[in-house]
């Protein structure tokens, strides 16, 4: 589902941001990404959703070769994948329902197929009451749980999340690494970037550990989920 | 698919308009420096068409005088102008006779009784020639043709003032349209600064719209709607602030015409002309829109 090939990603600054990153990720596999900051967890995360292009090396996600995916056709790419980010990416002036339905209303669904996907992905993250509120007047364990509503509603194969706990108390966060693991279950692809390493060492699931721009350790669950 | 299609467009203009009434205020003063801009060349363009009307009434002015030889009789004269009258660019020929002259003259001038010393009437047939056509030109050509008449003594074109008034109109109209032109690309650039502001503020939507596969037609539509919203609106308004300034200048100009004995009228807009306003202000804020939205949005990423 995601591979990397000997991945190079440095950037105009001159940052060395990964040095010869490659792993895969098979289908329905669910992974950490950990190592500390800088480490260029997030460079690898962009690389996924096009956000950035690498140095060298190759991307494949989805069985499609980023370097082969022209600028015109990354937003149909980034339909593809759902992310979640750190500081949510959700839009105050709209509401709950309307932020969940962006990526539904860009693909050209029908109105009706919208409502009705919303409120499912409202109701797998425990939001269903509170979809007509603006995110505003939501928790900040909410505004994530909505911004994990968004980033599944299409239905990716694929999501990627960057730091997604890291404004949360361990509590909540359990509860959203919870959430992760029942889009898991029913086949979804994810990757989740994350230096909350006692979080994770409650959750049996594969680790890439990240150190200056290079794989350092990969461990695989115990449990052996998806197919490499 | 379609209907799909027509749904987003309709909330994208619907949305565009409610974003617009969010902040009043600014909008509002846009949509005046808009209004104002635009109002001023259409003031101009009424102001041409009125004088064309006037001149257009003024037609009877262009009438001239052709003046026969002393020695024209009254036959060859009455056989000039019927000769005349056949022509393709002659409205109306009046003859006026030596006999009728000299009436006209010794009752209007006063001189009646310095007339009878004379031996014989010194006034020449005469005949008033209306030109068909209006163009400066052809009313020379005509002017022409008839001196070289051998019974033509002399023409006397006293109204050449209208054919050049005529000219100068032609010309302030061409003018009219230069300011036109330059005014529509300063609305166009008015509205694309507002446009590029508001894309600014949006950065951060623009830029979540961009992660979830917005495509670059998706995310420029609301702010095309928006140009389309301020160019037609400020339009509008230029009109209704044309309507009002031509309403308080009506009575003032019944009472000038008044004065000349004129039943004269000041012509405003027609609805074509507003409606041509209108949609020409919607295409302005199009095109104002679409430059900002092509050179400004590609610069919001996401990082």
């Amino acid at each position: 589902m995601i591979r990397f090939e000997n991945v190079h990603k440095r950037y105009p600054s001159g940052r060395e941001a990964l040095t010869g990153v490659s792993f895969a990720l098979g289908k329905g596999e669910m992974a950490f990404l950990t190592g500390p900051s800088g480490a260029g967890k997030s460079t690898l995360l962009k690389l996924i959703a096009l956000i950035e292009r690498p140095t060298r090396g190759t991307v494949i996600v989805n069985s499609q070769n980023t370097a082969r995916v022209p600028g015109r056709r990354i937003p149909f790419f980034r339909q593809r994948i759902g992310v979640v980010f750190q500081d949510h990416k959700l839009l105050y002036d709209r509401s709950v329902f309307d932020n969940v339905a962006l990526p539904l209303i860009i693909g050209g669904l029908k109105r009706r197929d919208i409502g009705r996907r919303v409120r499912a992905a409202l109701d797998q993250v425990g939001l269903l009451d509170r979809e007509s509120h603006p995110p505003i007047t939501l928790s900040t364990g909410e505004q994530q749980r909505v911004g994990i509503a968004r980033a599944v509603a299409s239905r990716p194969d694929v999501v990627i999340a960057d730091e997604p706990t890291g404004n949360l108390d361990p509590e909540l966060s359990l509860e959203v690494m919870r959430l992760f693991e029942r889009f898991n279950d029913v086949g979804v692809t994810l990757l989740i970037a994350t230096h909350d390493l006692e979080l994770i060492d409650r959750l049996d699931h594969r680790r890439l550990k990240l150190v200056a721009g290079q794989i350092v350790e990969d461990s695989k669950s115990s449990r052996q989920s998806g197919v490499a | 698919m379609l209907k799909r299609y027509f749904a987003l467009h309709w909330n994208n203009c619907v949305g565009a308009l409610r974003r617009m009434l969010r902040q009043p205020v600014g909008s509002l003063l846009t949509v005046m420096v808009i209004a104002i801009a635009l109002a001023l060349p259409a003031a101009l363009r009424i102001l041409v068409n009125n004088a064309d009307l006037l001149s257009d009434s003024w037609e009877g002015a262009a009438d001239f005088t052709v003046y026969l030889g002393m020695d024209v009789n009254n036959t060859q004269a009455q056989a000039l102008a019927d000769d005349v009258r056949r022509r393709d660019d002659v409205a109306e020929v009046t003859l006026i006779s030596r006999a009728q002259a000299l009436e006209e003259f010794r009752s209007r001038s006063g001189f009646g009784e310095a007339l009878d010393a004379l031996d014989e009437n010194p006034l020449p047939h005469t005949l008033v020639v209306r030109p068909a056509g209006g163009a400066a030109g052809d009313i020379e050509k005509l002017a022409r043709a008839l001196d070289e008449r051998a019974e033509t003594d002399l023409v006397q074109v006293d109204t050449q003032w209208v054919a050049r008034l005529r000219g100068m109109l032609e010309l302030i109209a061409r003018a009219v349209d230069i300011v036109t032109v330059l005014v529509g690309l300063a609305v166009a650039l008015v509205i694309g600064n507002t446009i590029r502001l508001e894309i600014n503020n949006r950065a951060t939507e623009i830029e979540v719209m961009k992660l979830v596969g917005g495509t670059d037609g998706f995310i420029r539509r609301p702010f095309l709607y928006l140009g389309i919203w301020y160019g037609a609106i400020g339009a509008l308004t230029a009109a209704v602030l044309l309507f009002i300034a031509l309403a308080l200048l009506r009575d003032p100009v019944s009472v000038l015409a008044g004065l000349y004995a004129s039943g004269y009228e000041l012509a405003g807009l027609t609805s074509r002309e507003t409606l041509t306003l209108v949609a020409g202000g919607a295409m302005l804020g199009w095109a104002g829109a679409w430059l900002a939205a092509f050179r400004h949005l590609k610069a919001i990423e996401p990082k």
